[in-house]
This record gives C-alpha cells, sequence and structure tokens, in this order.
C-alpha cells in the first residue's frame, strides 16, 4: 500500500510528543509543499502583557514544518535530522489567532535537503516570521524499523499515542 | 501590572523568578536559572512533554532552539539596562548533537550591545559544557 504525502505526514507529527502538546496539525501536503497549523492557546504566550506568543513556538512550528516537508516527500522512510535553522522574526504575531507555516523543500540532495519556510496569519497571509533550514539525510537504512512501522501501521499506533 | 513593572522591580531587586513566572511558555517547558553574580546558568530539567523523536528518544529541536532563544532574552534583561522586552529580530541556530531525554543547560555571551541592537551567542549542552549539542546566534530589538 503506497501512502498519500499528507498522510505521511499526519503519521509524522503525530509520533512527535511535544507536537501533541502544542496541537500542531498537517493542513495540506503535496509534493514539496506543505502548510502546518499552530493553534493560538495561552500556554504558548511569551509576552503576558500582550499575548503575543514567543518565538520559541514558532522555532518549533518551522522547524516541524520543514522537517514534516522534508520526511513526506523523500521517496522512503528516512528520518532527517535538523543541522541548521535561520529564523528572521518579521513582527510580532496577532495574539488570538492560529499561525501557519508553509514550508518547501527547495533541493534534495544526495547528503542535504534544503528548505525554506514562511509564517503567517490570516487569509490575507500577514508574514509573521521566515525560515531557512538544512536537514541531513543519514539514509534510510540508519531510520529505526520501529520508526518506520510506526508511520506504515499508522491508525491503530499513533491513535493510541495521541490520545495519551 | 504591566510587564515593563516586572521587569522594573525585578532588576531592582535582583529577585527574576516572578518575571521568569509570568512567562507562559517558559512554564510550558520548565526553564529554570540560576545567577552567579554577572553569570547566568539557564536549566531545562528533562520533560517528557518536550520529546520529538520518541524512538531515541530525543528533545525535539524546537524546544531546544526555544530555550536557548528564551535564556537570551532573559539574559539581556538580567545583565543589562534594557526597560523593556527586547524583541528578537533573527535567530540562526546549529545542531551539533541529538539532545537526549536528560536535564540541558545553556548560558549566554552578549559580544555586542549597541543602542539599538544586541548580539548574543548561546551555548545549549547536556553532560559536557565542552561538548554542546547546539549553538545559536540572536539579534535583539532593544527598546529605546
Amino acid at each position: 500500500m503506497s501512502l498519500s504525502v499528507k498522510t505521511r505526514a499526519e503519521r509524522f507529527v503525530a509520533t512527535l510528543r511535544h507536537c501533541q502538546v502544542l496541537g500542531l496539525t498537517v493542513e495540506s501536503a503535496q509534493d514539496n509543499v506543505l502548510v502546518m497549523r499552530l493553534p493560538y492557546s495561552e500556554q504558548i504566550v511569551g509576552n503576558p502583557v500582550t499575548g503575543t506568543v514567543h518565538g520559541g513556538s514558532l522555532t518549533t512550528l518551522m522547524d516541524t514544518a520543514c522537517g514534516t516537508a522534508v520526511f513526506s516527500s523523500l521517496p522512503g522512510f528516512e528520518l532527517c535530522p535538523t543541522l541548521d535553522l535561520r529564523m528572521d522574526y518579521m513582527k510580532a504575531a496577532t495574539p488570538n489567532r492560529d499561525l501557519f507555516a508553509e514550508a518547501r523543500v527547495t533541493r534534495v540532495a544526495s547528503s542535504v535537503v534544503f528548505t525554506e519556510c514562511e509564517v503567517f496569519q490570516g487569509e490575507e497571509r500577514d508574514l509573521v516570521a521566515k525560515c531557512a533550514a538544512t536537514f541531513m539525510r543519514i539514509g534510510e537504512n540508519m531510520t529505526p524499523p520501529e520508526f518506520r512501522a510506526r508511520i506504515e501501521q499508522g491508525d491503530d499506533v499513533t491513535a493510541a499515542g495521541a490520545a495519551q | 501590572m504591566s510587564f515593563e513593572t516586572v521587569l522594573q522591580q525585578a532588576q531592582q531587586s535582583g529577585d527574576f523568578q516572578p518575571l521568569v513566572d509570568g512567562i507562559p511558555y517558559a512554564n510550558l517547558i520548565g526553564l529554570k536559572f540560576q545567577r552567579f553574580g554577572q553569570d547566568v546558568l539557564f536549566h531545562l530539567p528533562a520533560n517528557e512533554d518536550n520529546i520529538g523523536n520518541p524512538i531515541l528518544p530525543a528533545i525535539h529541536g524546537g524546544v531546544i532552539g526555544g530555550f536557548m532563544e528564551l535564556a537570551a532574552s532573559l539574559h539581556l534583561m538580567m545583565t543589562m539596562d534594557t526597560a523593556a522586552l527586547p524583541k528578537m529580530i533573527d535567530f540562526s541556530l546549529d545542531y551539533l548533537r541529538a539532545g537526549r531525554h536528560q536535564d540541558t543547560f545553556a548560558e549566554c555571551q552578549v559580544w555586542r550591545q549597541g543602542s539599538r541592537v544586541a548580539n548574543v551567542a548561546i551555548t545549549a549542552w547536556q553532560t559536557e559544557r565542552t561538548s554542546p549539542i547546539a549553538t545559536a546566534r540572536a539579534h535583539f530589538l532593544l527598546a529605546r
């Protein structure tokens, strides 16, 4: 059975505990572009007076969006650790509004994958942050078989994990 | 009470715990700190909820980044004469080793504080300070 890019992306995110804590969801995933949502919540606020979310939660959003785009667009089941992230914070996010990250895989090389990502709010795509991230390819044979099983089996494993 | 007032009180009393307690994201990831004169050691105790990859298991890279960003801005507020929350302009993070599911530490170095912008380097490690799991550099816009 061949899984769709979106299913691969959703199952990948479901394995990541901290992403469940933040409530990250895959909005769409096709070929090399993926959109991820970070719902606004009190727990990620960095400035208690203005209610603005902390940049750290955006770092997690962008790292996860880029990493998931990499995982779901590669042909096999490869875990790719982040090599580096470079983020620009263009403006403070508006409180009480969800954040969306659109990540794009720009180049898949033999050892490295290059990505870029934009974080915005609302239909007007108000730009909040941008990032460029690079990932290492450790190869499919270095990826633990339990991880591959979690992605392939999906629902049973991930539903139990998400419900915890 | 405004954040600026809390910051001012912390700078006067030298007790930054109320300020850190007032930041929800710091509580979410569980950031702690200890001050030794002008030096500040930041501490992120092992926490199940901060795990990304469950198989290794490793701390989510985003949490390591968030911890270091928070450490940098707190370090500026603790050691510099800033009247407001510094705004992060950019953040460049290099991951050197997997962050294992154990305690993580960070320290910061302010390389330059101008009238508007500060440049801060952050190092994060677990077992040995000389084998960092990540290094980062941040620019902050300082309130005038």
